[in-house]
């Protein structure tokens, strides 16, 4: 676990501060640019996934893809940040106590 | 200032829901607390969490969390011309270098109201999100079962919310799904972390050819 933190975390500040010290000119590829706004879409994209279908290396649907498909819902009537977790929580909770 | 505080406050709320997050998969309050004091950008805190509580390895997690971490680099290479630091500021201003400072940095009318915009923003989400993960990771702590009240599905739901500002176009739809869909697939033959970094890799590839489209907004 601190290994994941610690390395995680030296590594993230390398990037924020790569960013200030590195030349201009690299910004003007726009292949890094397209690349830089396509890659955390991609990954938060998959990590929903990922998280609401997966146990381990099974996949399966259970109480979470309710929950998640709640706070879809909310998401798309732009609820705000908290409302759109607590929805997920609540409802998955739901989900679990009927079944 | 005021709109500052106001995001400050936003993202103490949301730092509630990773301390809560972070502890509910096995990390201890103490780790999530260095998380937000020294990685300190959201979604690569949420990210390494996730990939950890998935039985991911901890590499792994911490590669995730970095591929999502680098547009930060592009937000400091257009932050650097604005705010012209150096040594120790430099260092520093690196570290509040995320979405919402650099958000608030731009369009603000002049340099000198748009660097007030990055330092006042930067700060006080600085403060904020670290108070908020403490208070999360606490209050989740005094929980005994939380997956029997459905906090496994809190990061999902976290991860959708902080993906939706950033689909507007169709082409950036269409990427969100291709590359969920092709991670999925690998699922049951890569070890757990390994789909993500697939995904990554769809982004790559796709950005490397269609660079000459025009930048969907």
């Amino acid at each position: 676990m601190w290994t994941a933190v610690l390395v995680g975390s030296a590594g993230c500040y390398v990037l924020k501060l790569a960013g200030l010290s590195v030349p201009r000119r690299l910004l003007a590829d726009p292949r890094v640019r397209r690349i830089a706004e396509l890659l955390p879409i991609a990954l938060l994209a998959t990590l929903v996934a990922l998280q609401t279908f997966s146990t381990g290396m099974r996949l399966g649907v259970d109480a979470r893809a309710a929950g998640v498909g709640a706070a879809l819902l909310a998401v798309l009537a732009r609820a705000p940040f908290l409302v759109v977790v607590a929805i997920a929580v609540a409802t998955t909770a739901l989900v679990r106590l009927i079944h | 200032m005021r709109n500052a505080a106001g995001i400050g406050i936003a993202t103490g709320a949301y730092a509630l829901s990773f301390g809560a997050i972070a502890t509910s998969t096995g990390l201890s309050v103490l780790q999530t607390c260095v998380l937000s004091l020294a990685m300190f950008t959201g979604a690569s805190q949420y990210a390494l969490v996730g990939v950890l509580g998935a039985g991911g390895g901890a590499l792994t997690a911490a590669a995730t969390a970095l591929l999502l971490g680098t547009r930060n680099v592009l937000y400091g290479l257009r932050l650097s011309s604005l705010l012209h630091v150096r040594g120790l500021r430099r260092l520093a201003a690196a570290q509040l270098v995320i979405d919402e400072s650099t958000a608030m940095s731009l369009g603000r009318g002049s340099d000198r109201a748009n660097r007030l915009g990055f330092w006042a923003t930067g700060i006080s989400v600085y403060l904020l999100w670290n108070l908020g993960t403490l208070i999360g990771a606490l209050g989740a702590q005094a929980l005994s079962n939380p997956k029997a009240v459905g906090l496994d599905a809190a990061a999902p739901a976290a991860f959708l919310a902080l993906l939706a500002p950033r689909v507007r176009s169709r082409s950036s739809i269409a990427i969100a799904i291709a590359a969920a869909a092709v991670a999925m697939a690998f699922v049951p033959v890569l070890p757990v972390g390994g789909p993500v970094l697939v995904a990554a890799l769809v982004a790559i590839v796709v950005g490397a050819v269609t660079h000459s489209a025009p930048v969907a907004r």
